[in-house]
This record gives C-alpha cells, sequence and structure tokens, in this order.
C-alpha cells in the first residue's frame, strides 16, 4: 500500500527533524541548553511539526480532490453515444470504475501486464477476454469506451499518486530546511511548538463539525441523485413500497408512509413498554429504595443498556417471536402468522429502552429540590401523594425530555427491526402483523444487489435523510426541554 | 392583617379523633401507597425478569456452540488394505467399508448390535472415507500402526444431542432419518459418540451456508481486533485533543457553541446513519476496500469520538482549577500546564471512558451492514499486520449476524455462542474499566 | 436536666400541647439530641433558640416525625400530643402531620397555582366536600396567611412567580389550610428580608390565637418578639426553658447568659 508507505517516510522524516534540530539548538548554544530560549525538545518539536504537518495536510486534500478530478475527466471523455438509453452517465461511470478495478485485480493476478493494462491501442476483445478470464467481468457491457475509460482512470490516478507523493515529499524536505535554519539559540521554539499544537487541538475539534459536514452532505447529494431519478411526492405521499428487484429502476413503488407507520407503530409499543417500566423503576429506586436494593437494582438494569443491539436482535428472532408465536400464534389465538412481528421487535426494543428512561428519570427526580418533598410531607402527604402531585408535575417537563430522547433511539434503532420486525413495508394496525421501518429498508436497500446509481439503493439515502432529520429534530427539541428544566432548579 | 383571624370563628381546630386510629381515609390512602410501591417493584421485578429472561436464553442456546458430537473410533490399517483400496476405482469407498467393518468389530465386541450402511454412516459422520484416505496418504508411516480418528458429526446429531432436534419433530431428510437415531443411540452407549468441546468454534473462521458444524468466530474476532486497533488509535488521541481544546483553550464565541452543539448532535445521530457516511464518504467516494476492518474501523471511530470526548471534558473538568493554577504559578505556559498537570491527573478517568467508548464500538452492528462486512464470509486469518486492516475480513456482531441471517437453523447455536464470546469480551472491557475507576478515582 | 422549675409550676397541664420526655436523637452514631424535657403549651408561641447546629431544627422536626424521612435518624424517648405517643406504632405518621403542620426554612411553594398550592393539604386530606366548600378553606388559608388581598386575583397564577415574602405567607396559609392543632416554623424567615419577616412576625401573632405555635430561631431578638416561652439549646442539651422574658433578662444558667450576651454562638 503506497500511502502506508508513504506515511511511514514521512514519520520517519520527522523523527529524523526532531534529533537534527534538536541538536541542531543545542550546538548553536554550545552545549549549555540553559542558553537556549527553550528547552530543547521544543526545538526538535517544532522541526518535526514543520516536516509532517504541512506535507500530511496536502496528502489529505489531494485524497480528497484527486477522485472528484479524475472522475470529472474521464466522465467527460465518455461520448454520449456510450451512454444507452435506459441508463445514465453515474451508471456507465460506475461500469467504469468496476473495469478499472478488474484490470487493477487482472494485473494482480499476473492474468495481465501492467503494460496490457494501460495501453489504449491494445487489442480490445484480448483485453476483455483475458479480464473475463479472470472473473472480474460480471456484467457483459464492458463496451469499446468504457475499457477505454477506465484505461484512463487507471492511468491518471496512478500519475496522481506518484505527484501527491512527490510533492509531499519535497514539502517535507522544504519544511526540514525552515525548522532547521530556525532551530538557533534565540528563536522562540516554544511559542511556534505551542501555537502549532493549538491548531491541532483545534482541527481535532473541528473533527466533530466534519463528521456533521461529511453526514450531511453524503445525504444530500444521494438524495438529491434520487430525487433526479424519482418524484419526490411520490417518495413523500406514496403508500406503497414494493421495490422492483431487478435493480435497474423502472416499475419501482418507492413510498415512505408504509416506513414510516412501522417506524412510529414499533416506537410506540417500544415506549409503551419501557415508559412505564422505567419510570417506575426510577422512582422505585430513588423514593422508595433503601440504599442495598439501589445498590444492586441500578446497575442489574443498567447492564440491559450495555448489551450490544444485535443481541437484542438475536433475541427477538430466536426467543420472543417463537414465545408469542406459542400464545398468539395459530396453536394459541391465532393473531400472529410468524414471529416476525410489530409486537416481537417493540417488546423487545422496549426492554432495551428501560435502562435508558430509568436513568435518565433518575436524575431528572433527583434534581426536584428536597424542600418540595419536606413542603409536601409536612402537610400529611404520603409518599406517593408527593411523588404523584409534587415531584412528577415538578419533574414532568424532564421526563417528557427524556421520553423524546427514548423516541428518537427508537426511532433510530437498527437490528432489532432488522431481524425482529419482518420484512414486508404495510399500513395495518395489527401489531402482530409484520411491518418494516425506514431503517430495515435501508439495510436492505443497501446490502442487496442493486445497482449503487440505481433509484433502489438511492432510495437508502432519502430515507437516510429522513431519518436523520426526524432523529435530529426530536434530540434538538427534548435537549431543549431538559436544559430548560435544569435551569429551573439550578 | 386581622381581618384573617376575625372572620374565621370557626378557626379554632376542633379536636380530630386520637392518633391512635387510624381513620377510614388514612386507611384508604395507605392502601393506595402500598399499590404505588407494588408498582414500582413490579417495574424493577419486570425489567430484572427481562434480564433474567434474556442471560437465560444467551446461556441456554449459546452453550451447545461450544461442544460439539464426534465419533472415536481406533483403526488400523494395514499396508496391504492400503494398497488395495489404492487399487479399486472408488477409492474412497473402499475406505468407508474399511471403517464400517471396524466400526461392526467395535460395537459387537461390547455386545450391541444395530444394522447400519454406508449411507448412515455419511449422515452421521459425513464422508469419512475421504478423511481415512486424506489422513494414510499423508501419513503413510501411520500403516499399521492404531490410529484413533475424531470424526465430527454432522449438525443435526449435535442437534440430537443438545435437544435441538428429537424423535417426535425429526422430519426424515437426506440429512438425518429416523432410523439413524437408532445407531446413534447406540453409538453413543458404546461410548464412540460423545460430545467434546469445540476448539474450532473459538479459533476457527467461518465456514460456508452449507456447513454450520465448522463454523468459527476465530477469524472475525480477529477483524474486530483491527478494528477496535483503528477506534483506540484514532479516537483516543483526537477525542482528548478536542476535549483539551473545549475544555482548557476556546475562547466563549460561535465557533465554539457550533462544536459542541455538533458533538452533542452527533452523539445521538442514529449509528445506521454513521453507515451511511461511510459507505458514501470511504467506499463509494474515497474507494477505501469495502469489508475491510479499516473502513469499519474509520466508521466506528467517528460513533465513537463524542462519547470520548463527552467523558474526557468530564474528567478534565473533575481536575480542580487549584492545579492548573499551582503550575501557572511556578511559570508553566498554559499549555505546559494543562500537558504536564491536568493531563496526567485526568487519565484514568480518560481511559475509563475511552474503554467504555470502545466497548459500546465493539458491539455496534448497524453501520458495519452497509460497509460490506456480511455479505463477505471471512473463511480464513488475514496474512499479515497490514492485510488485517486492509484485507475484507468480517467483525464479531457482523458474523453473529451473517449467522442469524442463515437460513439453517444450525447456525442459529453459532450465532448464540458468538454472542457469548462478544458478551465476554464486552464484561472483561467494562470491569477493566470499573477496576480502573475504583484503582485511580481521586475525590479532591 | 430541666433547669427551669419555676415553670412547670405555672404550667396548668391541661393547656399542654405537646410533652417531651427523656428524648435523644441519634443521627448514624452521633447523638445529636440528649435527654430533652419540654412541655408546649396551647395556643401560646414557643421560640427554640440557640447556636447552629445545636438541635434546635432536629427537635422540632421530631415533632411531626419528619425526621423518619431520613434513614439513619433514630428517635428514643416519648413525645405525646394531647396524651398520645407519637412515636407509638400505631400512629400514622401522615395524620399525624396533619395535626402538626409545619414550614420550612426557605418557602417552598409547588410548582402549581397558588390555588393549587393552598388546597393541596385540604384535598389530601378529604376536607372540603365539594368545589365551592374548598374555595372557601382556601380563601380563608390564605387570609389567615394574610395574603389574601395580595393574590386574590390571580389564585391560577404559579405559586413560584411571587416574591419571597408571598412565596412564604403562602407556605404559611398552605401549612394552615389543613386546619393543623400544631404549627411548627423552622426558622420561617431566614431567606426573607426584614420587611417581609416583620410580615410574617406579626402573622405569627395572629396565629397564636389559634394554634400552638413552636418557632425556631438563632436571632434572639426575634424570639423576644414574638415568642412566649423560650427554650435554649446548645450543643444537642436542652439548657433552659421558660417565659420568654425571663430568659432573657434572667437566664439562670451560665451557658444562656453566653449566648444571650453574644460570647457564644
Amino acid at each position: 500500500m503506497p500511502l502506508f508507505w508513504l506515511l511511514v517516510i514521512l514519520l520517519a522524516m520527522a523523527a529524523g527533524g526532531y534529533v537534527l534540530g534538536r541538536a541542531r539548538a543545542i550546538r548553536s548554544a554550545g552545549g549549555d541548553s540553559r542558553k537556549l530560549h527553550s528547552l530543547p525538545v521544543y526545538y526538535g518539536s517544532n522541526v518535526a511539526l514543520k516536516v509532517f504537518v504541512p506535507a500530511f495536510l496536502v496528502i489529505l486534500l489531494w485524497l480528497l480532490i484527486q477522485p472528484v478530478y479524475v472522475a470529472s475527466v474521464v466522465s467527460g471523455m465518455l461520448p454520449d453515444g456510450a451512454i444507452p438509453d435506459n441508463s445514465s452517465r453515474g451508471l456507465v461511470m460506475a461500469e467504469v470504475r468496476r473495469a478499472a478495478d478488474g484490470l487493477d485485480n487482472a494485473v494482480a493476478a499476473g492474468l495481465m501486464t501492467e503494460n496490457q493494462a494501460r495501453n489504449a491501442r491494445a487489442d480490445f476483445q484480448d483485453v476483455t477476454q483475458r479480464l473475463r478470464d479472470a472473473g472480474q467481468i460480471v456484467t457483459s457491457d464492458v463496451t469499446q469506451p468504457v475499457l477505454r475509460s477506465a484505461q484512463r482512470l487507471r492511468v491518471m490516478e496512478s500519475t496522481g499518486s506518484m505527484i501527491m507523493a512527490g510533492v509531499a515529499i519535497l514539502l517535507a524536505l522544504g519544511g526540514l530546511a525552515w525548522g532547521l535554519r530556525d532551530s538557533q539559540l534565540d528563536f522562540r521554539a516554544r511559542n511556534v511548538v505551542e501555537r502549532g499544537v493549538m491548531v491541532l487541538l483545534i482541527a481535532a475539534a473541528s473533527i466533530a463539525i466534519f463528521t456533521t459536514i461529511g453526514i450531511v452532505f453524503s445525504l444530500v447529494f444521494n438524495t438529491y441523485e434520487f430525487f433526479t431519478l424519482y418524484r419526490w411526492q411520490d417518495f413523500f405521499f406514496g403508500t406503497n413500497w414494493a421495490p422492483s428487484f431487478s435493480g435497474r429502476g423502472g416499475s419501482s413503488d418507492l413510498g415512505v408512509v408504509p416506513l414510516l407507520w412501522g417506524t412510529f407503530y414499533i416506537s410506540i409499543v417500544a415506549l409503551s413498554v419501557a415508559v412505564p417500566v422505567g419510570l417506575f423503576s426510577a422512582i422505585y429506586l430513588s423514593e422508595y429504595a433503601t440504599s442495598r436494593l439501589r445498590s444492586v437494582a441500578k446497575p442489574l438494569l443498567e447492564i440491559l443498556a450495555g448489551i450490544p443491539t444485535i443481541v437484542y436482535g438475536l433475541f427477538a428472532l430466536l426467543t420472543v417471536g417463537p414465545l408469542l408465536m406459542r400464545v398468539f400464534g395459530d396453536e394459541g389465538l391465532g393473531w400472529m402468522q410468524a414471529g416476525t412481528a410489530v409486537m416481537t421487535a417493540g417488546l423487545v426494543m422496549g426492554i432495551m429502552l428501560i435502562p435508558f428512561v430509568s436513568s435518565l428519570s433518575d436524575d431528572i427526580i433527583n434534581a426536584v429540590p428536597q424542600a418540595m418533598r419536606d413542603g409536601s410531607y409536612g402537610l400529611g402527604a404520603t409518599k406517593s401523594e408527593t411523588i404523584r402531585q409534587v415531584v412528577l408535575p415538578a419533574a414532568l417537563p424532564g421526563i417528557v425530555g427524556a421520553i423524546l430522547l427514548a423516541a428518537s433511539r427508537a426511532i433510530g434503532e437498527t437490528m432489532i427491526v432488522v431481524l425482529g420486525a419482518g420484512a414486508a413495508a404495510r399500513l395495518d394496525l395489527n401489531p402482530f402483523e409484520a411491518m418494516t421501518t425506514v431503517t430495515a429498508k435501508i439495510v436492505s436497500q443497501l446490502t442487496g444487489d442493486a445497482d449503487f446509481a440505481s433509484p433502489e439503493a438511492l432510495v437508502a439515502f432519502a430515507l437516510g435523510m429522513t431519518l436523520f432529520v426526524l432523529t435530529l429534530g426530536l434530540n434538538v427539541f427534548a435537549l431543549y426541554i431538559v436544559r430548560k428544566y435544569r435551569e429551573q432548579y439550578d | 392583617m386581622s381581618d384573617a383571624s376575625l372572620q374565621s370563628p370557626s378557626a379554632a381546630p376542633a379536636r380530630k379523633g386520637s392518633l391512635h386510629r387510624q381513620d377510614e381515609r388514612t386507611r384508604k390512602r395507605n392502601a393506595a401507597e402500598a399499590r404505588f410501591r407494588g408498582y414500582g417493584i413490579a417495574a424493577i421485578a419486570v425489567g430484572v425478569f427481562f434480564l433474567v429472561v434474556l442471560a437465560f436464553s444467551i446461556i441456554r442456546s449459546g452453550v451447545p456452540a461450544f461442544t460439539h458430537t464426534v465419533l472415536d473410533v481406533e483403526i488400523t490399517l494395514t499396508q496391504q488394505q492400503f494398497d488395495e483400496a489404492e487399487a479399486q476405482l472408488f477409492k474412497t469407498k473402499a475406505y468407508a467399508g474399511y471403517f464400517n467393518a471396524t466400526l461392526t468389530a467395535e460395537l459387537e465386541r461390547r455386545g450391541i448390535s444395530v444394522p447400519f450402511d454406508e449411507a448412515a454412516i455419511e449422515r452421521l459422520a459425513g464422508k469419512v472415507g475421504g478423511t481415512l484416505r486424506e489422513f494414510y496418504r499423508a501419513n503413510p508411516d501411520q500403516l499399521g500402526q492404531p490410529v484413533t480418528f475424531e470424526l465430527p458429526a454432522s449438525s443435526r446429531v449435535d442437534g440430537y444431542f443438545n435437544g435441538r432436534v428429537s424423535r417426535d419433530t425429526l422430519q426424515e431428510s437426506r440429512f438425518l432419518m429416523l432410523a439413524d437415531l437408532d445407531l446413534v443411540d447406540a453409538l453413543s452407549e458404546a461410548g464412540i459418540i460423545h460430545g467434546t468441546f469445540n476448539w474450532n468454534f473459538i479459533t476457527g473462521a467461518d465456514s460456508g451456508v452449507d456447513n454450520p458444524g465448522g463454523a468459527g468466530i476465530g477469524a472475525s474476532v480477529v477483524g474486530s481486533f483491527f478494528m477496535m486497533l483503528v477506534v483506540l488509535f484514532l479516537s483516543l488521541p483526537i477525542g482528548v485533543a478536542a476535549s483539551i481544546y473545549l475544555e482548557e483553550f476556546a475562547p466563549q464565541n460561535r465557533f465554539t457553541d457550533l462544536i459542541e452543539v455538533n458533538i452533542s448532535n452527533l452523539a445521538a445521530v442514529p449509528s445506521i446513519v454513521f453507515g451511511i457516511l461511510g459507505l458514501a464518504v470511504f467506499i463509494q467516494f474515497a474507494h477505501l476496500p469495502q469489508s475491510a476492518p479499516l473502513v469499519g474501523g474509520l466508521v466506528l471511530t467517528l460513533m465513537t469520538l463524542p462519547t470520548i470526548i463527552i467523558s474526557t471534558r468530564a474528567s478534565l473538568k473533575a481536575v480542580p482549577p487549584s492545579i492548573r493554577d499551582a503550575a501557572l504559578g511556578v511559570g508553566a505556559s498554559k499549555m505546559q500546564a494543562v500537558f504536564h498537570h491536568v493531563l496526567p491527573l485526568a487519565m484514568p478517568g480518560i481511559l475509563t471512558g475511552t474503554i467504555i467508548g470502545l466497548a459500546q464500538a465493539l458491539g455496534e452492528t448497524a453501520p458495519l451492514l452497509l460497509i460490506g462486512m456480511v455479505g463477505f464470509v471471512a473463511r480464513g486469518y488475514p496474512d499479515g499486520f497490514i492485510a488485517g486492516f486492509t484485507e475484507p475480513n468480517s467483525a464479531m456482531p457482523a458474523q453473529i449476524y451473517t449467522w442469524a441471517a442463515r437460513a439453517d437453523a444450525s447456525f442459529y447455536d453459532k450465532a448464540w455462542g458468538g454472542i457469548i464470546i462478544l458478551l465476554i469480551f464486552l464484561l472483561t472491557m467494562n470491569i477493566i474499566a470499573i477496576i480502573l475507576r475504583r484503582r485511580f478515582e481521586r475525590r479532591w | 436536666m430541666y433547669d427551669a422549675p419555676q415553670t412547670q409550676r405555672e404550667v396548668d397541664l391541661t393547656q399542654t400541647k405537646i410533652a417531651a420526655r427523656n428524648v435523644q436523637v441519634y443521627y448514624g452514631d452521633t447523638h445529636a439530641i440528649k435527654d430533652v424535657d419540654v412541655n408546649i403549651e396551647d395556643k401560646t408561641v414557643t421560640a427554640f433558640i440557640g447556636p447552629s447546629g445545636c438541635g434546635k431544627s432536629t427537635f422540632l422536626r421530631c415533632l411531626n416525625r419528619m425526621n423518619d424521612t431520613i434513614d439513619v435518624c433514630r428517635v428514643e424517648g416519648d413525645i405525646l400530643i394531647d396524651g398520645e405517643d407519637i412515636y407509638d406504632k400505631r400512629v400514622d405518621p401522615v395524620q399525624l402531620r396533619a395535626k402538626v403542620g409545619m414550614v420550612f426554612q426557605k418557602p417552598n411553594p409547588f410548582p402549581k397555582s397558588i390555588y393549587d398550592n393552598v388546597a393541596y393539604g385540604p384535598r389530601i386530606h378529604g376536607l372540603a366536600k365539594n368545589k365551592a366548600d374548598l374555595d372557601d378553606i382556601v380563601e380563608r388559608a390564605l387570609r389567615r396567611g394574610a395574603i389574601w388581598d395580595e393574590v386574590k386575583d390571580r389564585l391560577q397564577s404559579p405559586g413560584t412567580g411571587l416574591s419571597g415574602g408571598q412565596q412564604q405567607r403562602l407556605c404559611i396559609a398552605r401549612a394552615v389550610a389543613t386546619e393543623p392543632e400544631v404549627l411548627l416554623m423552622d426558622e420561617p424567615w431566614s431567606a426573607l428580608d426584614p420587611i417581609a419577616t416583620a410580615q410574617v412576625e406579626e402573622l405569627i401573632d395572629e396565629l397564636r390565637q389559634n394554634y400552638s405555635v413552636v418557632i425556631v430561631t438563632h436571632s434572639m431578638q426575634q424570639a423576644a418578639r414574638v415568642s412566649q416561652k423560650t427554650a435554649f439549646f446548645h450543643l444537642g442539651n436542652l439548657v433552659e426553658f421558660g417565659e420568654t422574658g425571663q430568659i432573657f433578662t434572667n437566664p439562670e444558667d451560665p451557658r444562656t447568659e453566653s449566648y444571650i450576651t453574644g460570647r457564644i454562638g
């Protein structure tokens, strides 16, 4: 992996720079490090930073820009005639990329020399035959322009990487020279290094922003792409979800309404398990329980929060589903057709959310001042009267916030619904019916065989966008309520 | 002000009943109180009950994955028999014949007679002849000496022993006939067929869809390990750096607010959205290899960062300002005060938070589905350290999901078994975190 | 430990509302109240004074068993109200507290409307037959709390929106709305400004006509102004108990004198 080695080289240069800079600074002070402005460490670090950071930044930028540039050049190279009627430039580009990967693999497998893979005048039949032999052509539609573009893509990418390595190493050398020149007696190395470190700290803190930007962009671009292929009205208001399996668009119905319904239905079932159980546990633990019971029961409940969701998913699929079937299935009440259903997923998700609701409510109930309770006890109220009529109303905004946070968890939960809720999108009121959710469909649309540029795959991004906006809205609102509530008693 | 008392001639409270007798209303209120308490106890009981059911079903369904059923048969094959077999057209069939003869003799010696044929043996233990032939061709020096073969029984026989398959529920098929169970019982009585610890499950790699018996979780443990390495080495330094900036240096301005808002929102973004991010940015855009632990690690890093930042900031905040003042007072720069004094003091808390964040990341599944860790069948271990990051592999939770999604119910045992392994890892990590916290907890 | 023999003579036993005998209070291992004997009379204001941490509030909270809410607290000895032991097993603290109301240091109105704050007690104890009755009780209580005129137009606005002094009078009104026989007040003016304090002091004097009022304060002037009887606590002991005038002008115990003259406290 050349990038890996490039980084290793840069790090080695930085280490060398450190040693040289430190030595040079000490030499400039005649071997007496006390005469230096800063500790010798800082002179070394100064050089190391100057070697590594600019070069590293350039590599990062290069890696971001090069694929976009190369793709646009290659895409421009494709003649309009190379794009079939029922396809788009994006689809053909995906083909090009696959062909390029195929060439890479064929070269790696020794079925083709690098020259053959690059040579644009190489015989088309010969190259495709070799690719086919290497098992690298899955579809049959590698056409001449596609192959040529793929070759071009490979050439541009490899030259790009070469240039990048060259530029990075030159920059590192420049940094080395700059740093070493500065390594003198009076140079304020500490200040410079500290400023550098500060920039790194800020950069680290900004990653949160970049992550958000990354999420928003990857969702927005692909969602936009999706809406160019599929009418947004049909997506938002369509009541039928039936993607075609050909993966080539056409007759798919991609209405989000049944998925949203499934999501909400399952969340409601989950909350109607988690909220009473969680809330009453929190009340009991914070108002009634002895400290012994509290120290046992609280961690026990919190174990439920530490269990990965895949475990709950399996629990839903293999334990709860069959159990419910025994009661509500054909042998019992006959309401249930299969183990995977709204009830199964909702129940298990409710179990998962119990500790979430209870620990948040616990915090909130504890934030109600003791004076409030004393006032009520002083009037001769019993504990439960105090809790129901004084503590809970006082804590209500906070508890509502906690429930909204739990709801946002429920909406975004994936594994439990993928394994426990079923795959059929349905608008139905029967909780023993299988339904599916936004998250489950994101998984199934993106892990299937559908082409990445087809509406069947792109719809996942629109679903992701819907999910992101929904949960974000709920969270912002919930956090706002909780913060308001905290301020009230601070 | 005196109007109050003047207006209320009846204000002088009438003597109420004795305190020593509860009145009707108090009794009712106390009953309501008891009911309310009852709800609380019931809620906790329900929570604990769910936990117990979960633990019980994990252990009950998961333990069978750690044992498998084997046939122990001691065979002595002479050079002559070997040559004869090799001379035949159906060579493995000849070996299978030797095997059956030995088995029959063995059963007769113990006074058990049960009819069986080669097909039954094949249903029970797979292609025995092939195994024998392979062994003797590789080890000709063992000819003429007694060799004990430990042959893994088929997954249905496994199921018969751990109760998944019973005589009542068995559907006769080419995989297992009802009559075979008589043979199994006889062999079991003779001690030839018995359960043993399944090391292959812990050290092995995934098998194909048709061989549940041979599936192991080892390779995906390695995949998870490489992923956690990425997460650790990216999220710890980045998280600590971001926290130091926000807690110690950040001025009160809109940029800082923006970062804070972003961090708290990212902490609540559903994990599947991070999967979409990983798919779009790392695979679609940056063309990193699909199913690689590197990509999984990157995605999980972004997901874990908010958790680590939040807990790190809490530990930094817990270091009293007097420490900073003391360092600044002897002429240290602010940066030196932070790196020399505050950070080391906050380190136990930071490590605890990081371990808990890692544990969360280790169990996370949804994002891994999207970056292709599920479709991939991890048949072997990576070739080397770098390959460990870049070669496609599976990860523990993804492997569990893969097994759970397979049609053959025999894989369910494996999935539960995988969960036990996963939970053991999580438990260990959490215990380490608790010990760290207990050990280094400092009260200022 | 009974330092005021002459008071005992003056007390008419039928008038004694609360009698404490040999009361000990422990917080875990700490012996917080030692051997307290005291008689609290009906229709009298009794003040508990003493330096901080002397146990006066603790003792006050024993009188309506508010200490029950603290796990580590243990009370020994007898406290009788109208001759009935309040620590008897048969006593329900809920019933007791309806009889012995309490007002706290910091005003603690519930986050409800003014009306609901006052109506809370009558509602839980079932004192009103119907809505009109309840309205009546609330108005009477607010009048007795000397706050009716200020809030009669905004009974539905939240109690937390009132000023500190108003809040504390609201809390007093809330306490008297349950028709208690004894009113305990734990430094009810500690969070109030001088004007609000004066209002509350005046109010306490009014309340004396109907209730036995017990107040805790560390201000001697206040005790002198509002109370008829004063008990001086020091380090968990009841040092002296007697007529307020006498305690302040002619204390018997040297410790009381030191406190009053400002040498301890």
